[in-house]
């Protein structure tokens, strides 16, 4: 058991210490960024920011780890974040209860990801194709959905999901964190995760072995989708309207980036939610860096940028072998 | 054969030029799309002046492509349209079908948008001044401020696009002058609602949760009332605390003025057909050359304003 | 042609090579030698050292020690490329071309002739028509690549490989996919190549082969040199010997099986099962502790006919009982769930999990078939999994080393262990014994004894004649998508099963 335990720790080594050199960096540039205080009932402060605006990234990094996993890739999320951010509103407006509201615009994520997984899983077309037709199609469905509007609500608990409390922390962060809980006890506790990343290493040989690769794939689009509707919910509900052309607009690139950085291969095969999850803070611990640095904004793509590549740069097999090798130099007299 | 066409050519033609006189008139509309709220209001403010004036209005949306608008407009030149209005996609490659226009002795407004080609190939552009517009909110907050120090943060629209260039020199032009009106604070709020509301929360976070702030100013409306919701969470009073002026001047930000929770917006109105129309009645009818320019204005709204009732007005275009 | 007195200086020489990877000294100061003009062998079992020397040689890995001289002088190729330049060229048992251009443009890729400065094929294909007459073969050179036989595409990369290099070539498994006469053809112009002075490097499983083929054999074991014989010298046995370092129990002889009751009834039986173009309608039915052995060619419709009764490709139609109940077979997940496993031909790509734990691999079946809400205990799994390792003999340091690093004979033993994991009644083995070394080879017959002795029934498909012979109650025989003949008992012999392959219709004949 201890062998596991110590294993997981070496596992998300790399990005704990990432997000630790991230924060302190921001730390150096912006000296007031540690200080939290309570304020209206909750706590207050960057770092809580950080765990706050990481959120649709980090839902989104929940589907996309478990999406690469299996060799495949869903360009879609941000689009699905649309158009359920946008049945949300609409559907709040027109008077439906909020359960009722929530249960549609899931719903409406669960689709999306059935359809993209009936297109990858029975039709067999290639992931980054297949979820590139949702991509396109949906900011268009989302802004049909909304009439090209901004979609704007005036409903306190559907509002709350997006800036409301919840053990002093803000919701966003209590639902990510949960969704993160849930979804590793889900796949480490059953044998769900062992067989996604055996269908995502040989999806012929899982099939012979038995494995339900099909249905597998469908599930683990259906669950993107799903993960996509959440954080499609929380930024409607945060800025209190749905808008269809920004809404989680590249979002979907930065989840792909969270789960790399979060060292799952795009490959397929082995994955590490609680990896993922700590990659999207990373990302979101840089640009909440950045604006608090107070740079020019010409600047924040390229810093950015190098940062990230710093990272891949630092966490790639090249260097990590160098390091091994280092490492065992000094440790042999 | 060829005698045949030209007389269908020249039949044409002199019916096209009866109907303009004694009929009502047709003109043709190239819309770039609805990319945009505020697009769609001026989709629905075009049609509605052209229906007050009695004018046969033929729309055509061209989903963002500009070879859509230029089939469009051949195809306006074809039916023999009185004039054409369009809102240009992108500024580069109208030479050939303006010409074509301007050989159909058709008459061409821009709306919104300028094109790169000779000013000869068309009648007149209408459209807002953005730099003015910035000047507006500045001068705005001078006023407001009347001496008092004021803390500035900005949110600055989509970095490198022309409104975001515009309406930050604009608002510096603004407050120039005005030592105790300093920006303290810029940002891109990529003109969206949750950036707008993102960012105002990292300037909260980075001037001493906010008291060090005196006003914002955002280059448009929807990062306005993002940023509110920011100030709100952060347990200050927008529009009291920390005064908000913005521009656009869209439905929600009068709500948000009604509420006294934002205190000024400057207006980029819709409403660029109606100029257009006016130009073209006077040309038409007395031969009167329109500048090149028709600059629309830039009305600053405030909480004095009714914004209820601006609301209510507003919220039926389609924004 | 220079003739170069084969005594006095080798070709190619390695002296005291050595390679260490991280955990494991691959080549422990080898000596290898290769005289112009030989066919040298160069034998082992999986993780001797086989391939490190020759991606050494080749210039796939840089040596850690020792030197490597070719006509005497030393090199030191960083890449495959730069030991082609110097004279070495390899061919390895996937045929490293590319499959959709054309013969001639395979064969003179990078260096076509021109004539104004463009590529002209014309031209291309005429040299391409030359180079392959010397090797006898007279093909259409400007159809794609693929469109013919495993046999005609490895002479083509000879064909590559001899022009570009010209004085060493190394034949890396090169006769694992092909049939008889194709290893016969392959053989023929691997002799031409040897009279013309090449000096030729062989690794094959096959010892047929190899006393067929070569002048002279290196045995390496445990990245050390074991010794080097000329092959008429030496004996089967002998050869074994030097390989393993023991005695094996003569080949596993049979062992005189008693005749199989048939007056029970079957347990499993296929009825008109076929598909069409694939392979036609056949019966088939398998009783309890019965080892049935198939037999036939390569593309006979041996694995077609595995993979229709395990339903891992449609069928078009027939019926499936079990005990006599009939089966609905519309997926593999069916037939596991019917207490059918199969292990497949190709490991690699339908087999193994490379990158997945020996553990995890060993319980997929198990845990596929028991489905995702009911995980096996992660400490029944290292039981399982320990077990297994220790019953059958698997070479791992533990259980979480990954299946892919493992040699191929221990991968084969994981696949088994992962069905035996699934207590089935019906066990189909593709191939069992391909491509792994000697010593796994005879555990592997060892457990399919056992295995059938336990009351299991198993069908076996194998291109080991000796080896059907060796476990099989009956041998069914395949030949061009037909079941042809099926032998009982005291008929199976290799003479009879190569007379049923050979023969137009030895069904009758033999009176099934």
């Amino acid at each position: 058991m201890n062998g596991t335990l110590a294993r997981f720790a070496r596992r998300i080594a790399p990005q704990l210490i990432t997000l630790a050199v991230v924060v302190a960096m921001i730390g150096i540039v912006f000296p007031g960024f540690f200080d939290i205080s309570i304020a209206n009932g909750r706590l207050y402060g960057s770092p809580v920011d950080i765990l706050n605006r990481g959120a649709p990234v980090a839902l989104l990094a929940i589907g996309m780890t478990l999406v690469i996993a299996t060799g495949g890739i869903d360009l879609s999320v941000g689009a699905v974040m649309a158009i359920c951010g946008a049945i949300a509103a609409t559907l709040i407006v027109e008077g439906y209860s909020l359960p009722a509201t929530l249960a549609l615009s899931l719903g409406a994520g669960l689709l999306c990801g059935l359809w993209n997984g009936i297109l990858v899983a029975v039709l067999g077309i290639q992931p980054i194709v297949a979820t590139l037709i949702l991509m396109v199609a949906g900011r268009g469905i989302a802004q049909l959905v909304t009439e090209g509007m901004i979609r704007t609500f005036s409903h306190d608990g559907f509002a709350s999901l997006g800036s409301g409390n919840l053990l002093w922390l803000p919701t966003p962060v209590v639902i990510w964190i949960c969704a993160g809980i849930l979804a590793t006890l889900i796949v480490r506790r059953t044998a769900l995760g062992m067989l996604i990343e055996a269908v995502g290493i040989n999806r012929r040989a899982s099939m012979l072995a038995g494995v339900n690769a099909r249905l597998l794939l469908v599930t683990v689009y259906m669950v993107s989708g799903l993960c996509a509707a959440m954080a499609g919910i929380i930024v409607t509900a945060d800025i209190r309207g749905a808008d269809a052309n920004n809404a989680g607009l590249f979002l979907e690139l930065d989840a792909i980036l969270a789960v790399v950085v979060g060292g799952t291969s795009l490959l397929g095969g082995h994955f590490s939610l609680i990896a993922s999850l700590i990659g999207a803070m990373i990302i979101q611990a840089i640009n909440t860096g950045i604006l608090v640095a107070g740079f020019p904004p010409e600047f924040n793509l390229v810093i950015k940028a190098c940062i990230v590549l710093a990272i891949l740069v630092l966490q790639s097999p090249a260097l990590q072998g160098a390091a091994i090798l280092f490492s065992r130099a000094k440790g042999q007299p | 054969m060829f005698a045949k066409t030209l007389l269908g050519a020249s039949l044409l033609a002199s019916m096209t030029i009866l109907s303009s006189a004694a009929l009502a008139q047709t003109i043709g509309f190239s819309q770039i799309g609805s990319e945009s709220g505020w697009r769609a209001a001026e989709t629905t403010i075009t049609k509605q002046q052209a229906e007050k004036r009695g004018i046969d209005l033929k729309f055509s949306d061209a989903q963002q492509k500009q070879e859509n608008q230029i089939k469009a407009l051949r195809s306006f030149i074809a039916q023999g349209v009185d004039a054409i209005l369009v809102a240009p996609v992108v500024a580069t490659g109208w030479d050939a079908v303006l010409k074509e226009a301007k050989e159909a002795e058709i008459p061409v407004i821009l709306l919104d948008r300028m094109v790169d080609s000779d000013k000869d190939l068309y009648l007149t552009a209408v459209g807002s001044d953005l730099v003015h517009e910035g000047e507006v909110a500045g001068k705005w907050l001078v006023d407001d401020a009347a001496g008092k120090e004021c803390n500035v943060v900005e949110l600055q629209g989509t970095t490198g696009s022309s409104p975001a260039i515009d309406r930050k020199k604009g608002f510096e032009q603004g407050i120039a002058g005005a030592a105790n009106i300093k920006i303290i604070r810029s940002q891109t709020g990529d003109f969206t609602r949750a950036k707008g509301k993102e960012v105002m929360e990292s300037f909260l976070k980075a001037e001493n949760g906010g008291k060090n702030i005196c006003a914002l100013y955002a280059h448009n409306d929807d990062m306005a009332v993002g940023a509110i919701q920011a100030i709100k969470e952060a347990g200050l009073k927008p529009g009291t605390d920390i005064k908000i002026v913005s521009i656009d001047a869209v439905p929600d930000i009068f709500q948000a003025m009604a509420a006294g929770e934002a205190n000024a917006t400057v207006e980029l109105t819709p409403n660029m057909a109606g100029p257009a129309f006016d130009a073209l009645k006077a040309f038409k009818d007395n031969g009167t050359m329109p500048p090149k320019f028709i600059q629309t204005e830039s009305k600053l709204y405030t909480q004095k304003d009714d914004p209820a009732k601006e609301y209510e007005a507003r919220k039926g275009l389609g924004y | 042609m220079t003739v170069v007195s084969s005594q006095s200086q080798p070709l190619l020489a390695a002296v005291g090579l050595s390679k260490t990877f991280p955990g494991t000294r691959a080549l422990d100061g080898v000596d290898f030698e290769l005289r112009a003009g030989e066919v040298h062998a160069l034998l082992g079992e999986n993780g001797a050292g086989k391939s490190t020397l020759i991606k050494c040689l080749t210039g796939a890995y840089r040596r850690d020690g020792g030197d490597i001289l070719l006509d005497g002088a030393s090199i030191d190729p960083r890449d495959t490329q730069e030991a082609q330049r110097l004279g070495i060229g390899t061919v390895y048992q996937e045929v490293n071309l590319l499959p959709n251009l054309t013969v001639a443009e395979n064969l003179l890729l990078g260096r076509q002739p021109r004539s104004f400065g463009l590529v002209s094929r014309r031209e291309t294909n005429r040299t391409a028509r030359e180079m392959l007459s010397r090797y006898g073969l007279a093909i259409d050179v400007a159809r794609a690549l693929d469109s013919y036989s495993v046999a005609i595409q490895q002479i083509v990369a000879i064909a590559r490989a001899v022009s570009l290099s010209g004085k060493v070539l190394i034949l890396d498994e090169p006769t694992a996919s092909l049939d008889r006469d194709e290893v016969r053809m392959l053989f023929d112009v691997v002799s031409s190549l040897r009279a013309q002075g090449l000096g030729i490097v062989f690794i094959s499983h096959f010892l047929d082969q190899v006393f067929d083929i070569s002048d002279r054999i290196t045995v390496l074991r445990n990245g050390k040199l074991v010794g080097v014989r000329e092959a008429a010298t030496l004996d089967r046995t002998q050869l074994i010997n030097m390989m393993l370092g023991r005695e094996l129990s003569e080949e596993t002889r049979d062992r005189g099986r008693g005749g199989f009751d048939y007056a029970q009834a079957p347990r499993i039986a296929f009825a008109g099962t076929g598909r069409a173009g694939v392979i036609a309608p056949f019966d088939l039915s398998i009783h309890r502790g019965e080892v049935v052995g198939m037999a036939g060619l390569l593309g006979s419709g041996r694995t077609e006919t595995a993979e229709l009764m395990f339903a891992a490709a449609p069928r078009d139609g027939g019926t499936v009982t079990k005990d006599g109940t009939p089966l609905k077979l519309a997926s593999p997940r069916d037939a596991i769930a019917a207490g059918f496993g199969f292990s497949p031909e190709d490991r690699k790509t339908s087999g193994i999990i490379g990158d997945m734990s020996v553990r995890e691999n060993i319980v997929l079946a198990l845990q596929a078939r028991q489905g995702w809400m009911r995980p096996v205990r992660l400490s029944r799994q290292r039981e399982m999994a320990d077990d297994y390792i220790r019953r059958l003999g698997i070479r791992t340091p533990d259980a979480e080393k990954p299946i892919g690093q493992l040699s191929g004979g221990n991968q084969q033993k994981a696949l088994l262990a992962r069905w035996l994991a699934t207590n089935p009644e019906f066990l189909i083995l593709d191939e069992p014994t391909r491509g792994i070394d000697v010593g796994a080879h005879a555990e592997i017959i060892r457990m399919i004894e056992e295995l059938c002795a336990s009351g299991m029934s198993l069908l076996v498909i194998s291109s080991e004649l000796d080896e059907l012979v060796t476990y099989s109650h009956r041998v069914v025989v395949v030949r061009d998508r037909v079941h042809v003949a099926e032998l009982i008992g005291e008929e199976i012999t290799t003479d009879s099963i190569v007379a049923a392959i050979a023969k137009p219709s030895p069904v009758q004949e033999a009176g099934t």
